[in-house]
């Protein structure tokens, strides 16, 4: 097995001089291909901040960030932008596009590598909106859909471009138990017929049992494996 | 299919993002149609401005015209000596040289007695210097005592000359002098004059009694066949004293036309209300596109976060800008055809929408949309996808 993200010796503060507030101190995780991990800890851990490295959003000066054999430390944006290309993601909210329906919300992440035909692109993102269940709610813009719609229209839109890696933040946060649970779920069973690797941060309990392998995150520092 | 997808998918999502809030597109459009209404009539108005201070002198049958320097205009013009023309006929190329006698006075209207003033043409009949068929046709009327022709373009105010010529009241007073109306002509109103009247330069001195023949307006010269004016024009200049102004057709055109535009304000004033409606309607796209761009930060923010670049958020925005500016710019261009047409019928002033005008608005109207583009694009820094989590 090939590995995906590679973190060593990660360090990150927020501010500078004697405002300084660290956040991450000399976190080292490796993650392979296919794997579901979970990270979890108390609020002001440090978990949304290790996802948005991850996911290029944020840059970090110490240490190694390999994903996709990129590394993110002191990089530019134009490579950045190439990875994130490759990972899907899925919000707390489901940030989608209001103006647009579901599937064209799905649609966006094929429009950007331009290789598929209009037809191709509107064939892929209702398959995939069909796998998550809304295969009736294609022509439905976000005002006219619910909650747990919403965010598997949002998974729609991270898997529709087979990407390599699934970053999510608590993705349950604003569901109830049960659509919750299928959100997940849902995400579990696709990402795995396609070898995903998924990190998705949570402290919803009750998706726990999903995970290949569970990292928990106090004050900046990994307590477990 | 790469190069189109380039601008296509961002001016695709730009342009459902703008349809999906009708309400707010209507007000976006209100507010570029309103600069481009404001554009085209600054500019209808100041076209229309030079087109009818050049509505005499355009009409005007000569080679070569001179003027006293001093002359700002034709409506306001220095008199000088009927010599000074005459002395232009030595010139072995020049054929004919006629005096034009120019002054306002009041024209009593027939029906309702109100005096309103307007533009006196006097000129020998048997010299055609106009090029009206209808003063050609009534070269002998004209030679009659107390005989004048009236410019059917005149504003209402002087009244239904043509009905009342049908009904036989012909009689009135300009200057107080009495005079019959022998025919019309068709000239057009000036913003120095709201009507013009012709008459024979011996009529022009009754009409005017202080006036005598040996001072003259303006000298309309006629050359030979074949004869080069340019040429003619610099021989004539060496010659004549120096307080003489010598103009071709065109040079005399342009001074009319160059005396609204900068020594009358009324030039920069439309000029100035053009650039106003440019700003005006700056402010507002800019402040549409602002806030749409506000209003959207976070799905930009998610997208950038997908992988899309900050330049295609650029292209969304020029591509919203465009989109403003073309559908603004229909309704403005319709409402505008119809305020010209209304202005021609209330101003008695020629407002032809040219497509030569109609270019440069809707150029006008995008270079707003793009400055207002160009504004708008800071606020994209906004849109920080680490912020989305």
């Amino acid at each position: 097995m090939s590995t995906v993200i590679d973190v060593e010796h990660l360090d990150f503060s927020f501010g500078s001089g004697v405002l300084t507030q660290p956040v991450l101190k000399d976190i080292t995780l490796s993650i392979q291909k296919g794997e579901i991990v979970l990270i979890t800890g108390p609020s002001g851990s440090g978990k949304t901040t290790f996802l948005t490295i991850i996911g290029g959003l944020r840059q970090a000066f110490h240490g190694s960030v390999r994903v996709l054999d990129q590394q993110f430390i002191n990089s530019s944006e134009p490579v950045k932008v190439k990875v994130r290309q490759q990972i899907g993601y899925i919000f707390q909210q489901h940030n989608l596009l209001k103006s647009l329906t579901a599937l064209q919300n799905v649609s966006m992440t094929l429009e950007m590598g331009n290789t598929l035909t209009e037809q191709q692109r509107r064939d892929r993102s209702a398959e995939i909106l069909i796998a998550v269940g809304l295969g009736d709610r294609l022509d439905y813009k976000p005002g006219q859909l619910s909650g747990g719609q919403l965010q598997r229209v949002s998974i729609a839109r991270a898997l529709v471009g087979q990407p390599k890696i699934i970053l999510a933040d608590e993705p349950t946060a604003s569901l109830d138990k049960q659509s919750g649970y299928e959100a997940v779920s849902l995400l579990k069973r696709l990402a795995k017929e396609s070898q995903t690797t998924i990190l998705l941060v949570t402290h919803d309990y009750r998706i726990l049992d999903i995970a290949d392998r569970v990292v928990e995150l106090e004050d900046g520092v990994i307590k477990k494996i | 299919m790469n190069k189109l997808a380039w601008f296509y998918f961002p001016a695709r999502l730009a342009w459902r993002q703008l349809i999906f809030d009708r309400s707010k597109l209507v007000a976006a459009i209100c507010g570029v149609l309103f600069a481009c209404v404001l554009v085209f009539m600054q500019l209808g108005f100041k076209d229309s401005l030079y087109a009818s201070a050049a509505s005499a002198p355009v009409k005007l049958n000569g080679d070569l015209f001179l003027m006293h320097k001093q002359s700002e205009a034709m409506w306001r013009p220095i008199q000088f000596k009927r010599s000074e023309l005459m002395r232009v006929l030595g010139n072995p190329a020049v054929a004919e040289a006629y005096p034009l006698y120019l002054g306002l006075a009041p024209f009593k209207n027939i029906q309702t007695q109100v005096k309103r003033t307007l533009m006196v043409y006097g000129f020998d009949p048997d010299s055609q210097i106009f090029n009206v068929d209808e003063i050609k046709s009534k070269q002998i009327d004209l030679r009659l005592k107390d005989t004048v022709l009236f410019d059917e373009y005149s504003r209402p105010e002087f009244g239904p000359v043509r009905q009342l010529l049908e009904a036989d009241q012909n009689v009135t007073e300009i200057n107080d002098y009495k005079v019959n109306i022998v025919g019309l002509f068709r000239m057009g109103v000036s913003f120095a004059a709201d009507g013009n009247v012709i008459t024979s330069d011996l009529n022009f001195m009754r009409i005017f009694p202080r006036r005598n023949h040996g001072d003259i307006d303006m000298g309309v010269i006629k050359l030979y066949p074949g004869a080069s004016a340019k040429q003619v024009e610099a021989e004539l200049k060496s010659q004549l004293n120096e307080f003489i102004n010598i103009f071709t057709y065109e040079e005399l055109l342009k001074y009319e036309k160059d005396y609204w535009a900068n020594t009358a304000p009324i030039g920069f004033i439309f000029g100035f209300g053009t650039v106003m409606g440019w700003v005006v309607g700056l402010v507002i796209v800019y402040q549409i596109l602002f806030t749409d761009i506000a209003n959207h930060r976070n799905e930009f923010a998610t997208l950038k976060a997908m992988g899309y670049e900050h330049s295609y958020f650029i292209r969304l925005v020029f591509a919203s800008a465009f989109f403003l500016a073309v559908l603004g710019f229909i309704p403005g261009y319709l409402l505008s055809v119809g305020l010209y047409h209304l202005a021609e019928s209330q101003m008695y002033m020629p407002m032809p929408m040219l497509l030569s005008k109609i270019i440069t608005v809707f150029m006008f109207i995008l270079s707003m949309c793009v400055m207002a583009g160009l504004l708008a694009i800071r606020k994209l820094k906004d849109a920080n996808p680490a912020d989305m989590f």
